[in-house]
């Protein structure tokens, strides 16, 4: 019997010698256990009601923009987000379709410019900038992230490296150098939260790598904003990210 | 709450021509990529509230997704103004943490000790086709990659960021179901049925579609009677298919299959018309060859 299964039963004990309020109160706590029950997911049964429910509430109600962005999109931001479950912009930042071109990965990591290598990131940024000229690219990191916590123990921890994951996080090897060397006494919680920050500046600076960002950069048509979400404490903190030749060419 | 004010974010700005020094000395640790130039980070915002947190009952899913407000799309479309944008995100955030967060605070604090998402996604980067959107994910439910066309590559083209966020989905957070959802109206599988056979090699977006050359040569063959924009259709549902297959090229997720530890499926919306297909892939063993037309079961389409 799961944890779930002894909640119930624990709260059912109740019904029996309270008041009316009060069962319908535990009934409804009940109910609400149940169906938040993750061990019961019906896959197809989870995507329906969740289209379902876009149709209705969205779709179906503003049929004058879904038909609009039918036609094209123009989103003002492209993001860069982790792929971590708790922390889709589309949540936290409640962006709207339409909105935001996102592109969700490991660690939310923008590689420097390397069209062999890394052409799956260079392409959205190249579609984003190029073809949609969005204005705004978002880099956004996050509390207890899983790959950043890669980055910063191994190979350290002498584990069993992976096929393809390691690959991808020691993009962020500048920002593991950084930390260590600041904050090494720190305790390795404290040493990835620097990390998790550091890593999305790094970010930042490889997007300067590719030349339709560097050109945007240049004529004013494109802004950096780096961001860091932070689920313990449910708080959110924004970077505007300024390459200094903007600052040579203004004075 | 703290707000921002347009004359604190001047000094900020201000401030940080003072420190150039400091600034490079940051810089220098990145690398030598880019000679001359300095960097300066200016906290714009910082987004903290010192209310007490309340505890509540859990609200039941999926209901948690807010009304459309056209007006705040608007008014986030036509700001110029950066301090607008600033303020924007931090309200938007604001609002996320006061109807969701905080009022599923048991929730939020149990996910910020794990995740357990059952599902792993693989959508478009399109600003139109966002999963926790359009089926209604919430936090803690779906890990997601989305890159443009949403392609997988398969096991042999090497390290890349989707087939690193598939082995971190299966092999760490061990989830039961993949699903790759394709749309209508991809500019990613639309640039892939319009390139010249001869490769372009100073486009990224040329680079990556490649992957999905498969598609295209099956769509060729097989709808090559109808017009451009249905073949790009067509393609754009055979691209997911094609995704399936190069899901099964890496080993440990054919094991998942096989052992029945994990489903395969495929999606498609069309945000035309607003309907969902969902079908799902018939792994059978012995009968299933590499070569072969995908084997399919539980189709389901939704209108």
């Amino acid at each position: 019997m799961g944890s779930l299964e002894e909640a119930v039963e624990g709260l059912k004990k109740f019904l029996s010698d309270k008041d009316d309020v009060a069962v319908a109160q535990i009934e409804k706590l009940i109910t609400g256990l149940k169906k938040t029950d993750l061990n019961e997911c019906d896959p197809v049964k989870r995507i329906l009601e969740g289209f379902q429910h876009f149709k209705i509430n969205k779709f179906d109600k503003y049929p004058e923009l879904y038909k609009k962005l039918a036609e094209g999109q123009w989103p003002k931001f492209l993001v860069f987000a982790c792929s971590d479950s708790r922390v889709c912009p589309s949540h936290i930042l409640d962006f709207q379709p339409g909105e935001a071109f996102m592109v969700r990965n490991i660690a939310n990591m923008v590689p420097a410019f390397d069209k062999l290598k890394y052409s799956g990131v260079g392409a959205a940024i190249e579609y984003a900038v190029s073809v949609l000229e969005v204005q705004n690219i978002l880099v956004i990191g996050h509390s207890r992230c899983g790959g950043i916590k890669r980055l910063m123990t191994h190979p350290e921890d002498n584990s069993t490296p992976f096929d393809f994951i390691d690959e991808w996080v020691k993009i962020g090897l500048p920002a593991k150098v950084k930390v260590q060397a600041e904050f090494g006494d720190l305790p390795l919680e404290d040493q990835c939260k620097h990390c998790e920050k550091e890593s999305v500046k790094l970010s930042l600076c490889n997007l300067e790598t590719y030349p339709y960002v560097q050109m945007g950069l240049a004529n004013k048509k494109l802004r950096l904003m780096g961001g860091y979400y932070d689920f313990v404490h449910g708080k959110f903190e924004l970077l505007e990210f300024e390459p200094h030749f903007h600052h040579l060419f203004s004075t | 709450m703290a707000t921002l004010s347009p004359s604190s974010f001047t000094k900020n700005f201000n401030s940080s021509i003072d420190f150039p020094i400091t600034s490079f000395q940051t810089f220098a640790i990145f690398g030598p990529k880019l000679k001359t130039e300095q960097t300066h980070f200016r906290l714009s915002t910082s987004f903290k509230t010192g209310s007490p947190l309340e505890l509540k009952a859990m609200k039941e899913p999926p209901g948690l997704t807010q009304k459309l407000d056209k007006n705040r799309l608007d008014r986030l479309a036509e700001s110029e103004n950066g301090c607008d944008l600033f303020e924007d995100l931090k309200h938007r955030f604001l609002r996320f943490k006061k109807h969701k967060f905080e009022e599923n605070l048991g929730h939020f604090q149990n996910l910020a000790e794990g995740q357990a998402p059952k599902f792993m996604i693989i959508a478009c980067a399109d600003s139109r086709v966002c999963p926790s959107v359009i089926l209604g994910f919430q936090p803690g439910e779906a890990f997601m990659v989305r890159n443009v066309a949403n392609l997988v590559p398969p096991f042999e083209s090497g390290p890349s960021e989707t087939n690193a966020a598939l082995e971190f989905a299966v092999n760490s957070l061990k989830v039961e179901n993949i699903l790759v959802i394709g749309h209508s109206r991809c500019g990613g599988i639309r640039a892939l049925m319009s390139m010249q056979d001869e490769v372009d090699s100073s486009s990224f977006i040329r680079s990556w579609v490649i992957v999905g050359k498969n598609a295209r040569l099956n769509t060729k063959s097989a709808a090559s009677h109808l017009g451009f924009d249905q073949q790009c259709r067509h393609c754009e549902k055979e691209s997911v298919d094609h995704s399936l297959l190069n899901l099964l090229t890496y080993p440990w997720i054919e094991q998942k299959v096989a052992k029945g530890e994990l489903s395969v499926h495929g999606g498609y919306y069309d945000f035309v018309d607003c309907t969902f297909e969902k079908w799902t892939l018939d792994y059978k063993g012995s009968n299933f060859g590499k070569n072969s037309r995908l084997p399919v079961k539980n189709r389901f389409y939704w209108c």
